[in-house]
């Protein structure tokens, strides 16, 4: 009676396992339809909302919305909220919160204009001073959610007063400290020269299809289900082909007197998101902590449990979402070529939030990734922008804006029902 | 009710060393005596199941292996060693790995993720998914686990029974020499509570110690090879589970004794006693503290 079971014992150390056949482009795309009915949409809501509202906006204003100088432009007027979106991909991952992410990239930046300024430091000691003030800001806020165990919502928004005061302390009531540092305004406003556009994309695209290629490589040699050849051609092409539209557009002259002065060329601030894009993605996908911050956003109880040190873990995240915010701050006040009172408030905050949640973050913790902040910042600067062109007041763009930022959390919440159906999550 | 032979609750001989002894273990909470002088054994290749009814000190008993909480005296020995376990990575250095009631699973994450959960592998600083994932499909397929479509899919999508399995793999994933299960098959169906108790069974089949904490006596006959069985903090009876019969561990569970194993002198807790045992995971009050301890048992046929 006591071991029945016994009997079905096999006792196998080192079984041997066929090894799966490689995945071929025709399974691929099968599988990530599967994907997409099981309700996992990923970043495909983003996506299509971009394509919708290019088709949109380009049908109403066809000569101003597409036209290059206003396509360049709305890279530049994204950078700043692609930036601090991805730093709150770090918080919301972990199912937090930070109010607080545009006042501290005023705050930064106007560390950064005092320094460079009024003081008279060479740029990259601005800089650094910049994210420096940004990670303490970080830390603080890090220190009193994770050891103290106040909520995140509470911690930020006492931050995001405080910090609004401590802008206007440093800067002065209805003052502003102008940027004159080359290099601090190249940052959001300048082109590479056209040559360089290419040779960056070509680059890219080159370290993708390596990487790719690698990787199919070492699952092949170690036997385990490994992308075919075809869906890594697939992959590589598609992204060749965007790439290079995107940046033939943005090599076309542009200046409304090309004899005057030329401008063409991809933005430098394309150089920042991308290193930054790619930086972020590695740290969260492809090492240990990024794997722990995923576990704490998940199942806090279950990550520590396993050894996980969860505080440490938590300050980490607000440190880096300060710190991109930090930089965020260098972009604004690059691209308005000074520091305001008011830089990095307004709406700033909830627009970085809004791109992270078009994007396909989600605000429970546990799902996103950094290209959702590049996309959802997109869609928001699209809509700013297109809406600007059409000649609309700001009362009808926020509403708009509201609007999109609606849909794209009934779009996270319906998926999330259907993945709950088909047990996907 | 009358017992065939004449094992009692010390240790049988002749089967080895035990690879868990804790000999007199005590433990309280306040003035809340939970345990009392308890001696447990745990064997390898063997399945030691620890019942009792709620408030009995099973969980408090469990902790206290597993260095969440510390044992107040007596004496932990592993592997023939007295040992000391200050803390959960204690216990798992010296192989002790404990899978929880409520799974400590990450919904987000896939299995292979969930199976390497806090001790990722890295090569160069990056994670080694190829390596896990390889190493993760061989345990499974080792531990004859079949149910599973892919490694790669979330553990949200799982089943009850399939969660518990990865729960259980990653127990065993680490070379670990002593796994307790917390009533692994609490909230399962029929079908999938079989397909756990086989892989508990394949468990101690593989030379693994493995103590079954469980409420279900059918559960407890199907796998177990001993039954330990605690009553209101003190070792009532361990004894083989072929020279039982499931009507004599109810009666040790209720009343701390059947025929001649038990405890010598019954006890008999109020309701009272009963439901703030439950609250405190504890079993002992004044009056049970005045009883004979467990070490007065009678051992004659």
């Amino acid at each position: 009676m006591s071991t029945t079971t016994a009997a079905a014992v096999t006792d196998e150390e080192h079984p041997h396992l066929p090894t799966p056949e490689p995945r071929e482009l025709h399974t691929a795309v099968a599988d990530y339809i599967a994907r997409v009915r099981g309700g996992d949409v990923g970043s495909l809501p983003a996506i299509l909302g971009l394509v919708v509202l290019f088709i949109v906006f380009t049908i109403l204003r066809p000569h101003t919305f597409t036209n290059a100088f206003n396509i360049a432009n709305l890279v530049n007027q994204a950078s700043a909220v692609i930036v601090i979106a991805m730093g709150l991909v770090f918080v919301l991952l972990l199912g937090e919160i930070d109010l607080s992410a545009g006042w501290t990239a005023g705050v930064s930046a106007a560390i950064m204009g005092v320094t460079a300024t009024r003081q008279g430091w060479s740029w990259w000691v601005a800089v650094l001073c910049c994210i420096g003030t940004g990670a303490v800001i970080g830390t603080a806020i890090g220190l009193l959610v994770a050891r103290l165990g106040i909520p995140s919502f509470v911690v930020t928004l006492a931050a995001f007063l405080g910090l609004q005061g401590l802008l206007l302390k440093i800067i002065g009531e209805g003052g502003t400290i102008a940027i004159r540092d080359s290099k601090l305004l190249a940052i959001n406003n300048n082109t590479m020269p056209v040559w360089l556009g290419w040779v960056l994309m070509a680059v890219i695209v080159a370290l993708y299809a390596l990487v790719s290629l690698r990787r199919a490589a070492a699952r092949r040699a170690e036997g385990l289900q490994s992308e075919g050849l075809s869906v890594v051609i697939g992959k590589v092409v598609v992204l060749a082909v965007v790439l290079a539209a995107i940046t033939a557009y943005l090599s076309t002259e542009r200046s409304r007197n090309p004899l005057v002065s030329s401008i063409k060329g991809v933005p430098e601030v394309v150089v920042l998101l991308v290193v930054l894009l790619v930086g972020t993605t590695f740290v969260l996908g492809r090492t240990a902590f990024g794997r722990h911050v995923y576990a704490v956003g998940g199942n806090k109880e279950a990550a520590r449990r396993a050894g996980i040190n969860v505080k440490q873990i938590m300050l980490f995240c607000f440190v880096t979402c300060s710190s991109l915010a930090a930089v965020g701050g260098i972009l604004l006040a690059s691209r308005d070529n000074s520091i305001s009172p008011t830089t990095g408030g307004a709406e700033t905050l909830l627009y970085a939030v809004g791109a992270a949640v078009i994007g396909g973050t989600s605000l429970f913790g546990g799902k996103g990734k950094p290209l959702d902040a590049v996309l959802g910042g997109l869609v928001i600067a699209v809509i700013i922008n297109g809406m600007g062109l059409l000649n609309q007041p700001s009362a009808v763009v926020f509403m708009v804006t509201g609007a999109v930022l609606l849909v794209a959390a009934s779009v996270d919440a319906l998926s999330r029902r259907r993945a709950a159906s088909t047990g996907r999550v | 009710m009358t017992m065939p032979s004449a094992t009692a609750t010390a240790p049988p001989a002749g089967d080895g060393q035990p690879i868990l002894s804790l000999r007199a273990v005590n433990k309280s909470f306040g003035a809340v005596h939970v345990l009392q002088d308890v001696d447990f054994d745990a064997h390898l290749g063997e399945v030691t199941a620890l019942v009792g009814d709620n408030g009995a000190g099973k969980s408090t008993l469990i902790k206290g292996v597993a260095g969440s909480h510390l044992f107040d005296s007596g004496d932990y020995l592993f592997e023939g060693h007295p040992v000391t376990v200050h803390s959960p990575k204690d216990a798992n250095a010296l192989g002790i790995e404990v899978v929880y009631q409520d799974l400590a699973l990450c919904d987000n994450l896939d299995i292979v993720h969930n199976l390497f959960l806090g001790r990722e592998l890295t090569k160069r600083g990056v994670l080694d998914e190829a390596t896990m994932e390889k190493r993760a499909t061989e345990t499974l397929a080792g531990l004859s686990v079949r149910t599973v479509r892919s490694i790669r899919q979330q553990v949200a999508s799982l089943s009850g029974g399939q969660r518990q399995t990865v729960a259980i793999a990653r127990s065993v994933l680490w070379n670990s020499k002593l796994v307790i299960l917390d009533e692994p098959t609490a909230a399962l169906g029929v079908a999938q509570t079989e397909q756990v108790l086989r892989l508990v069974r394949r468990l101690a089949d593989r030379g693994l110690a493995v103590v079954l904490i469980s409420h279900n006596l059918n559960d407890v006959f199907a796998v177990a090879d001993r039954i330990s069985v605690l009553y209101l903090g003190r070792m009532a009876a361990q004894v083989k589970a072929k020279e039982v019969t499931s009507n004599q561990v109810v009666e040790l569970i209720t009343t701390s004794r059947s025929g001649s194993i038990g405890l010598s002198t019954d006890v008999e807790p109020d309701a009272d006693d009963l439901q703030e045992g439950m609250a405190e995971e504890a079993a002992a009050d004044g009056e049970a503290v005045s009883t004979p301890t467990a070490a007065t048992r009678e051992d004659t046929p």
